[in-house]
């Protein structure tokens, strides 16, 4: 097999098994989730809030008070490596192009220059988050193997990606297929890691919020 | 322009027949310029090479055809004749070529037979087209089957050139699913050294320009991993497009021939394969240097590369998927939710199995124990 039957396998046979493990994973997870049920809550919900879930899905989102000083390195780094991840993803024009097919939705890209300079962004942010999991006591002991997959998952698709755009390492067409082929790790085990926060986040964020505003914890 | 300064060379020689056909020193010396910049040697080596050429002896040179279209021959020939690289072309020996040789049947036959027996050891062998291993009589010449003739020729060739991407790696014919049981040159000859030129067809200054090597330096050029000359297939097209700065700015013609195609604007997203593709389209071009694909508006088909044509539709961006994956998604999204529900199932009536089986205690229960 040479670079550009592996780069057929990654975008043929190997990228219908990813989507139809991740697929199937996803819904798997979500109707056990949502079937999980809940005792009925017997008490009254205490001084009602309205809309609490949706504003914690929001105050969530955004570092609370005082914490981006006390620590720096979690919060900035956090944010530059899931922004940078995101514009990376869904705003590369090859990236576009295979939503487009997929879906039949599209929208313009941004340069790819900009885009390669956030992916190695991410990729450095990456890079701190880990260090400061090792040299940090707390989030050392708090660090599962779990942890490290999912860092390592996250990290092969952008570095693989970063060197296939600039030919480095291997040429081009098997750096390309070793990216593609990493996507679809990343893809397969989602579902199953905790990178299915990409589907559950706000699922459980509004959750929580609301359940908390039942009890009296208005955000 | 013919000058009235002939080659002074030994009979028999390359020079001696540039000589003969009136071929002037300066143009040859034009040619061999061209030819070291085109192999990246340096340019004190064109009258090193002129030299080299002019001297060398006419290589003999037996050319096969097997399971082809003739393409690679059209494109050697139309070198936009007379030029230099077709004199060259003309001066060495070629002394069997089924489709441009006089001689058929028998009589052809004779002069392979002849010139490999005369040759032997020292024959350039070239061959286009892929071999059938299917049913030997799927492609056969003179009754000799395609397998057998490679196989009888190859023994006492110096060297083999595979030319076009039948040749060099089974192209059109070894197509899924390949009814023939079509395979390259390389997949059948195992001990000689093999140069391929890929292509479909191959470029014409690319196929003269690696003979143009063998005669001048007696040995095969350097190749890469699927054995084609670096110099011509060290990069890809991608690499060398007049396109790519637009590429890089994800500036995208959305049509063929929209005002941004007519721009020069990148055609990835028509299905461009030149990122994946290795060859010297976008440095030498076509037809004498005029254009090439992309330069005409249609992006690369990714021709020179082995497997190219299951590799995808030629209009499908390389970012998208080979084969449609809606279906399997959909079924894979409907199966999950089938064994979430069972899951969930299974979850709820353990609960309240348990819920069932639980035994409540009394406070006359609690006594007894104290008891
Ligand atoms: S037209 Fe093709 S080869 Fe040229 S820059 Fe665009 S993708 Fe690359």
């Amino acid at each position: 097999m040479n670079s550009l039957d592996l780069l057929t396998f990654a975008r043929g046979t190997a990228l219908n098994a990813a989507l139809a493990v991740c697929a199937f994973g996803i819904l798997l997870r979500l109707f056990e989730i949502f079937g999980l049920g809940r005792k009925a809550d017997l008490s009254p919900a205490r001084p009602t809030t309205p809309g609490s879930g949706w504003r914690t899905m929001y105050a969530r989102s955004i570092p609370p008070p005082g914490m981006v000083r006390r620590d720096p390195v979690t919060y900035i780094a956090g944010y530059v490596f899931h922004i940078g991840l995101f514009i990376t993803i869904l705003l590369f024009a090859p990236h576009i192009e295979l939503i487009r097919e997929v879906t039949s939705l599209g929208w313009p890209s941004l340069p790819s220059a900009l885009v390669d300079a956030l992916a190695v962004a991410s990729i450095i942010a990456l890079l701190v988050l880990l260090a400061h999991r090792f040299s940090n006591p707390v989030k050392r002991l708090l660090t599962t193997g779990g942890d490290y997959l999912a860092w390592v998952l996250t990290l092969l698709p952008l570095l693989t990606g970063y060197l296939a755009y600039h030919h480095l390492l291997f040429e081009y067409t098997f750096m390309l297929a070793l990216h593609i082929l990493s996507v679809e790790l990343l893809l397969m085990l989602l579902p199953f890691t905790k990178l299915f926060h990409v589907v559950s986040v706000f699922i459980s964020r509004w959750y929580n919020g609301d359940i908390s505003g039942r009890k009296g914890v208005a955000s | 322009m013919k000058t009235a300064h002939p080659f002074t060379s030994e009979p028999g020689t390359v020079g001696e027949g540039l000589a003969q056909r009136g071929v002037s020193r300066r143009n040859f010396l034009k040619y061999c310029s061209t030819l070291a910049s085109l192999l990246a040697l340096p340019a004190g080596m064109a009258p090193v090479l002129a030299a080299a050429i002019a001297t060398a002896r006419r290589q003999s040179v037996i050319w096969l055809s097997f399971q082809e279209c003739t393409g690679c021959t059209e494109s050697i020939t139309r070198s936009h004749s007379p030029t230099l690289e077709n004199l060259i072309f003309d001066l060495i020996s070629l002394d069997y070529h089924h489709t441009l040789q006089a001689a058929s049947a028998e009589a052809a036959e004779q002069a392979r037979e002849q010139a490999m027996h005369d040759n032997v050891g020292k024959y350039l062998l070239i061959v286009d087209g892929s071999i059938p291993l299917g049913n030997p009589g799927y492609s056969t010449i003179a009754g000799i089957s395609n397998h057998a003739m490679l196989l009888d020729s190859a023994r006492g060739a110096a060297v083999i050139v595979a030319v076009g991407t039948c040749a060099t790696y089974g192209g059109i014919p070894k197509a899924d699913p390949n009814p023939t049981g079509a395979v390259s040159v390389s997949d059948i000859v195992k001990d000689k050294p093999i140069i391929n030129i890929p292509g479909c067809p191959p470029i014409p200054v690319v196929m003269t320009g690696v003979l143009a090597h063998f005669l001048t330096f007696g040995k095969i050029p350097e190749l890469d991993g699927l054995g084609r000359p670096k110099v011509f297939y060290g990069e890809t097209i991608h690499d060398r497009c007049y396109r790519r700065p637009f590429y890089d700015q994800g500036k995208f013609a959305q049509s063929f021939d929209d005002e941004a195609a007519r721009r020069g604007w990148c055609l990835f997203k028509l299905g461009c394969k030149g990122p994946v593709t290795y060859n010297a389209c976008a440095t030498t071009k076509w037809n004498d240097g005029t254009s090439f694909p992309i330069q005409s508006g249609h992006g690369c088909i990714g021709c020179s590369e082995p497997n190219f044509w299951d590799a995808g539709g030629f209009y499908q961006a390389l970012s998208m998927p080979i084969t449609p994956v809606q279906g399997t998604l959909a079924a894979a999204a409907a199966a999950g939710a089938a064994a979430g529900v069972a899951v969930t199932w299974h979850n709820r009536s353990k609960k309240s199995a348990a819920r069932a089986a639980h035994q409540k205690m009394t406070v006359d229960d609690l006594k007894r124990e104290e008891q």
